[in-house]
């Protein structure tokens, strides 16, 4: 994962290099900020012309009179809870009332509020928790720091005797104590400490508790919650925007006389993809676009179905394709031609196109004036926003002002290097102009429909088996687009993303001679991140074979990973699955058979054995108790961790058994729930959690519990007797 | 054209052309923005509001079939509704989108069946979509509005989040 983040960092910076040209810096940041800016870094760049400024307690921490405390999220909520784990991170160090502590967006500001890990502000890769971990820590303990001096200076006592809990500070000697409120104006005279100190994790008392709970629960019960559809004001239009039909289309001619004659239409113009009907409300904006009649130009356009591209997928995987394909190889050790004797097992495996299918259709609030905007929208990625709106509106990215809002899902649909749907928005929003604030609403189809999926995969896995059964020579072929060629933010080697989790893996690790590359085609289908990346096809095909190569072997499929994971020194690894099966008890709830995989992602493990049976009607297996343990370093939102485990399970489930996206002749042919399954309460199974106890700093939660789920389902089929399962989705459409 | 309902408990009066949803009605005239857009072909219960009582999808609902009749959004539901209390108590929300949908057609489902059954849990709610997966929490804070929940199945009962040894911490 480092490198992968590294890569993204070093990208980052190049769209920054790129993006904002040293004149432009120099000529408008001079004029906006007033501050010479030459050879300043990436993140003064980006943050030049921004208003936005750090409070007396940094750019985290707001604390009142009354003692209301406020932490600054850099991160989106958008239901992975970091709001919840990031606020009790500061308010641990703090020693704050945890009852008084609410949590607020913070505004776009790359220097103020970078992810870590990535160098520009976002969320991603799940990073919040881990990347926030020391920063956060620092911004408590600093001001924490700023009160006892505060007290003791006041006190005149030793400020190594004041304690602080629950947000007062008490000197027992002399019998004083006084809340936060009392004593902030002296505290924010104090200089902040530049290092801290932290607490000893061992005397932690919020962090870990049953105490850290969301924030947000009531807002999310009662209605109340803003997400950008959201967004009402006074003279707000809504538009809706006709696209090209096929990837790649392009915009000839339109008819708007139909459209303009709705009553509520207000304006029909051309944007660069495609034709935007601007109207006073949803409803007659969905009619006007309902009645345009539009000519596209699919000249250029991608018209390859997706049978066409898995056919030729299976070709190249094979050797067939032609001599010139570009194999790019991510493990290799020993020569793989050595060894001809021993059991030789083989195996191709298939993956379709997956949408995100966020509930919330993609949306965005624009409001431009000149070069001015401000956007309202659940923003996953500012910096990059920042950036690609103010290409269009000439403006720096730092001025570019983003209130974040809660988003009704991502699953990383949201983090765009296109920015595509508030590109989209933005233009519209300056074509009305004025600041009038425009608010762009896709339908459930048109989400659907716009790409950005996650790629078609094709695995081809051959593994020579040694005289003990284990594996003496693994060969891999991966075919997948790669989501981030052609991106600003494409690496230099190896996407990563294609391939992360077969490249890492302990069996690859314990395996003497291997062999594995990768080749991504480009294909005219924009593809992105969905929920776990690379692992939603890595962790199948490993976590699948592994089980079928024990079989072949005559060995029990836990019995084999122990030996592996040994092999390979996965203490970790071997730790979470012993967890599960302890967890699990000896045997299965009547009925049902049982499947184990086990997966890491994001520096988190997290191991699962899933108890399966046939549905009635024997065509689509029903998934009924989860065991399911992680090690994720110290545990902030123990629930949080939890929820993150049952909802990843239902979304890589939903995936592993109905997600699929098909084109025919460049058409996706998926437009709505009624033809994109989902899972639902009825196929829903029951996620225990159980969390490896861990002193080592957090890494992921929201993305590693979504890989697992799909193998130890398909393992569960082999125990059954069932034949392996080489394809998702693993229940085909019309079959049932 | 204008049709006169009840929205919760109020008489209005509203504008719109006879074939709006009732969905945009709420949303765009009333400014009542808890109820949600999600598909707009009543799959996934993102918009589900009590007409007369009956949970049922506004996107697909004209308003001219709704004329005379009483209509209730999650605004309408009070805030301490016992599905709202439970959804709240056992954390449900993730994104929170579809969750005023949920509710909606849980407190449809609980004044019709007070105890329900697992079974009559999945036909009543198996409408609603949800892509955070809080399927296995909406099912519990069913039970616990009901009085008959045995509150969250087994999460997060692992040991201490912080051990000094431990096999995790041999990374």
């Amino acid at each position: 994962m480092s490198r992968y983040l590294r890569d993204l960092a070093a990208g980052a910076a190049d769209v920054v290099r790129k993006g904002v040209s040293r004149r432009e810096v120099i000529v408008t940041g001079v004029a906006a900020s007033g501050a010479l800016l030459v050879g300043c870094s990436m993140a003064d760049a980006m943050s030049a012309g921004s208003p936005v400024k750090a409070g007396e307690f940094g750019a985290f921490l707001k604390i009142e009179a009354d003692g209301a405390i406020t932490v600054v999220s850099k991160h989106i909520e958008m239901g992975q809870g970091s709001h919840t784990g990031l606020s009790a991170i500061v308010a641990e160090e703090l020693d704050a009332d945890w009852n008084r502590v609410k949590i607020e967006q913070a505004p776009a500001n790359t220097k103020l509020y970078a992810n870590t890990l990535m160098g520009v502000q976002g969320t991603g890769g799940s990073t919040a928790i881990a990347n926030s971990w020391d920063q956060l820590r620092k911004a408590g303990a600093a001001a924490r720091a700023m009160f006892v001096q505060a007290a003791a200076n006041l006190w005149q006592v030793n400020a190594a005797e004041i304690t602080v809990k629950d947000s007062i500070v008490s000197h027992a000697k002399s019998g004083k104590s006084a809340a936060f409120g009392d004593l902030l104006k002296d505290a924010a005279k104090v200089t902040p400490p530049e290092n801290p100190t932290l607490k000893d994790p061992k005397t932690f008392t919020l962090i870990g508790s049953d105490r850290v709970r969301r924030k947000d629960s009531v807002a999310k019960t009662n209605g109340t919650a803003k997400f950008t559809i959201d967004v009402q004001e006074e003279g707000l239009l809504v538009a809706m925007v006709a696209h090209a039909p096929r990837f790649g289309g392009k915009l000839k001619s339109f008819d708007d006389a139909a459209a303009r004659k709705v009553p509520g239409v207000v304006d029909v113009f051309k944007i660069p993809t495609g034709v935007a009907v601007v109207a006073n409300d949803t409803w007659s904006a969905k009619q006007g676009r309902d009645a345009l009649s539009v000519e596209w130009d699919e000249e250029k356009a991608e018209t390859r179905g997706t049978d066409v591209l898995l056919a030729d997928y299976r070709k190249f995987a094979a050797g067939q394709g032609p001599a010139d394909l570009k194999w790019e190889a991510f493990d290799s050790k020993g020569d793989p031609a050595s060894v001809t004797d021993g059991e030789l097992f083989e195996a191709t495996y298939d993956f379709p196109f997956l949408s995100h299918a966020s509930m919330e259709p993609l949306d965005c609030v624009a409001r431009v004036k000149g070069n001015s905007v401000k956007l309202s929208f659940g923003c996953q990625f500012p910096t990059l926003d920042q950036l690609n709106t103010a290409r269009i509106v000439g403006n720096l990215p730092g001025a570019i002002e983003i209130e974040t809002l809660f988003a009704g899902g991502s699953f990383g649909r949201r983090a765009n290097f296109q920015s595509d749907y508030v590109v989209e928005c933005v233009h519209i929003a300056k074509k009305v102009g004025k600041g009038v604030p425009v608010k762009l609403i896709w339908t459930r189809e048109d989400d659907m429909r716009a790409g950005y999926f996650r790629p078609i995969a094709h695995h081809a896995v051959k593994v020579r088996l040694d005289k003990d059964g284990y594996p003496a020579v693994w060969t891999h072929r991966i075919v997948t687009q790669s989501l981030m060629k052609g991106s600003p933010m494409a690496p230099k080697g190896i996407d990563q993303t294609a391939v992360e989790g077969t490249m890492g893996s302990p069996y690859l690790k314990a395996t003497p001679i291997v062999d594995a590359k990768a080749h991504m085609p480009d294909i005219g289908v924009p593809v992105l991140w969905w929920r776990s990346v690379g692992a939603t096809h890595t962790a199948y095909v490993m976590e699948h074979t592994i089980d079928q190569l024990a079989r072949k072997a005559g060995k029990d499929p836990i019995e084999y990973r122990r030996t592996l994971y040994q092999k390979a020194g996965a203490k970790r690894h071997l730790a979470v699955m012993e967890l599960a099966l302890e967890k699990a008890g000896p045997t299965a709830a009547e009925g049902y058979t049982r499947g184990i995989a086990v997966h890491e992602s994001f520096g988190s493990v997290v191991a699962q054995i899933a108890e399966v049976k046939m549905a009635p009607g024997g065509l689509e297996p029903k998934v009924g108790r989860v065991i399911t343990a992680i090690d994720c370093g110290v545990a902030i939102a123990k629930d949080q961790i939890a929820s993150q485990m049952e909802g990843g399970t239902c979304y890589g489930l939903s995936a592993a058994l109905y997600g699929q996206v098909t084109l025919k002749d460049g058409h996706v042919q998926e437009s709505n729930f009624d033809t994109y399954r989902v899972l639902r309460m009825n196929e829903s199974p029951t996620v225990e959690t159980h969390i490896m106890p861990s002193g080592n700093a957090p890494s992921g939660a929201g993305e590693p519990g979504t890989p697992v789920i799909g193998p130890a389902v398909a393992n569960a089929l082999l125990a059954m007797g069932r034949p392996a399962t080489l394809s998702q989705p693993m229940v085909k459409p019309g079959v049932v | 054209m204008a049709v006169n309902l009840e929205i919760n408990g109020k008489p209005v009066t509203v504008k719109a052309a006879d074939d709006t949803p009732l969905l945009w009605v709420v949303r765009d005239e009333l400014g009542l923005t808890g109820t949600k857009f999600g598909c707009g072909v009543a799959q996934c219960g993102a918009c589900t509001v009590h007409i007369d009582g009956q949970a049922t999808r506004s996107c697909v609902t004209p308003i001219s079939a709704v004329a005379g009749m009483k209509v209730t959004t999650i605004e309408g539901l009070g805030g301490s509704h016992p599905a709202q209390q439970a959804w709240a108590k056992l954390d449900v929300p993730q994104c929170g989108y579809c969750q005023s949908g949920q509710i909606m057609s849980a407190s449809a489902l609980l004044a019709e069946k007070p105890s329900p059954t697992d079974e009559e849990i999945d036909a009543a709610m198996s409408g609603n979509i949800c892509r955070c997966g809080t399927y296995q929490r909406i099912r519990a804070a069913i039970k616990e509005a009901a009085g008959i929940g045995a509150a969250l199945p087994k999460t997060a009962e692992a040991a201490p989040a912080v051990a000094t040894a431990s096999p995790g911490a041999a990374r």
